[in-house]
């Protein structure tokens, strides 16, 4: 199994050459506190590195999820607009929120391992 | 007085860390803005049982003096003079054109004596304009090493009256001197949650022990600032700096309520406060905006600044504060509003992130006020 990470704490695991799977970490969901309500981007919806493209709201504020790779949006996980509660109990599995089609795999290059992201959260 | 500018913290500061607390700045304080349990939980826990605050970063002032009431009364459209002995009332310091420059609460502790908790980013102020107000007609005191725990929730009554059982007679916005363990604790049946709860000043270095006695009754958990937030914003009631500002009249900001009849035009000490014209005249002919409470439709939570537009596109207000409801499950806001869209019960939206969220016009609280009135 491949899972990489990103400094804004997401995760991306790949399923395939160029198919991959984001969720945020465990950690920024402890961060982030109760979910109360998950934006989430259209299917098709290109994204690329670095923009915005989903609004995770707790019941404090508002944060922003921030593309960790550039592509096409083939899936979202739209059970999240009912139940945001999914990504704080599951942020690696059922609370997932994205599949993207990459467009430069190369990307990939550029984000942590585990045990990278690990001393990263530590710092 | 003094305050220095650097970051303060409460003489709970390290009991906050010790519970594993996230700390903030506010007001100039390091604060618990939530604990381990969250702040949905600790929100859910103090509408069932009994939530413990430290509220201490908030101003505690004395007046002294025998004119001390009728001097407070030249700085708040509300009645002081008649204010019961042992008795709180809410009141409002207003400004020369009619704003509001903080809102707070009085107790009178005697006939020369009136005892204040003020909002913490305002107490610099508040304190220099009651010195240079009314300074000279009575000693205005700002209570320094002083703390303020709130007990707020159903089961509160219930775990103070184990510890001293005399607080169980109390009703809301009264006040009892009382010693608890050997401590002296100035106790209101009062609090912001819109929970029946006690407020309770009593010397810092005794806030320590009084709140883990306080917090070793299981039906007690700390709550942070967080949820004081959605409580408070559930019970519909004002926040200084969001509903409240020196910009709108008390009128504006739809606590009429909170303006006596002694103090309202035709009244025995009609006017005689700052802007006293103004709000008169807001009282008597309406006023351009008030707050109302609003359900948007859906999810998606609309917060502070969030425009408010008509089906027409036209802009009628702003979101005051907004969040998400934990007690009610779904968003709730508060907002300022032109008074002809809210009479005119027109269709509103609140724009979020460009995108049009229809919202209703509701009456405030959102949910039920539970003061014990006896």
């Amino acid at each position: 199994m491949s899972i990489k990470f990103s400094e804004d704490h997401e995760w991306v695991e790949l399923k395939g050459d160029d198919l991959v799977v984001i969720g945020i970490t465990d950690f920024a969901q402890e961060q982030l506190g109760d979910l109360v309500y998950v934006e989430l981007p259209e299917v098709g919806d290109e994204c690329s590195r670095g923009e915005n493209i989903s609004v995770i709201e707790s019941v404090k504020a508002a944060s922003d999820l921030v593309a960790p790779v550039s592509g096409t949006i083939i899936e979202v996980n739209s059970r999240l607009e009912d139940e945001p509660e999914l990504v704080t109990e599951d942020s690696m599995g059922e609370g997932w929120f994205i599949k993207v089609k990459l467009s430069n795999t190369s990307e990939l290059d550029d984000l942590m391992d585990e045990s990278a992201y690990n001393s990263f959260i530590e710092e | 007085m003094s305050i220095d500018k650097q970051i303060r913290t409460t003489s709970l500061y390290q009991m906050h860390l010790d519970a594993g607390a996230k700390m903030v700045p506010f007001a100039g304080y390091e604060m618990p803005v939530s604990y381990p349990l969250g702040i949905k939980k600790e929100h859910i826990h103090t509408r069932e049982k009994a939530g413990l605050f430290d509220v201490s970063h908030m101003g505690q002032i004395r007046l002294v003096g025998k004119n001390a009431k009728r001097a407070l009364e030249s700085l708040v459209p509300v009645d002081i003079i008649d204010l019961p002995l042992m008795k709180l009332r809410y009141a409002l310091f207003t400004n020369k054109d009619g704003g509001v420059m903080d809102d707070l609460m009085v107790t009178n502790l005697g006939d020369e004596d009136l005892f204040l908790v003020v909002n913490a980013a305002c107490k610099e102020a508040d304190f220099e304009h009651l010195q240079n107000s009314i300074g000279v007609e009575c000693k205005v005191e700002f209570l320094e090493d002083v703390a303020l725990l709130a007990l707020q929730g159903p089961k509160a009554h219930e775990v103070l009256a184990e510890i001293t059982p005399s607080t169980s007679e109390m009703t809301f916005m009264t006040a009892k001197q009382l010693v608890i363990n050997g401590i002296n604790c100035f106790i209101t049946r009062s609090g912001y949650t819109g929970e029946d709860g006690f407020e309770i000043s009593l010397p810092a270095k005794d806030a320590e022990d009084l709140a883990k006695l306080l917090l070793s009754n299981e039906e007690v958990e700390w709550v942070g600032l967080g949820a004081r937030d959605s409580l408070r914003l559930e019970a519909g009631l004002s926040l200084y700096g969001h509903e409240l500002d020196n910009d709108h009249s008390p009128v504006e900001s739809s606590l009429n309520w909170a303006l006596s009849k002694v103090r309202r035009t035709g009244g025995e000490r009609q006017g005689g406060y700052l802007g006293d014209d103004i709000i008169m005249s807001h009282l008597n002919e309406g006023s351009e905006s008030k707050i109302v409470g609003l359900q948007p439709e859906g999810r998606m939570p609309v917060r502070d600044g969030a425009l408010i537009e008509d089906d027409l596109g036209n802009e009628v207000g702003k979101v005051t504060s907004g969040g998400f409801g934990p007690s009610l499950e779904k968003p709730i806001a508060i907002a300022r509003l032109e008074t002809h869209y809210i009479e005119n019960q027109s269709k509103l939206f609140a724009l979020v992130r460009g995108k049009k969220i229809a919202v209703e016009i509701v009456r405030l609280p959102f949910v039920k006020q539970n003061y014990y009135r006896g």
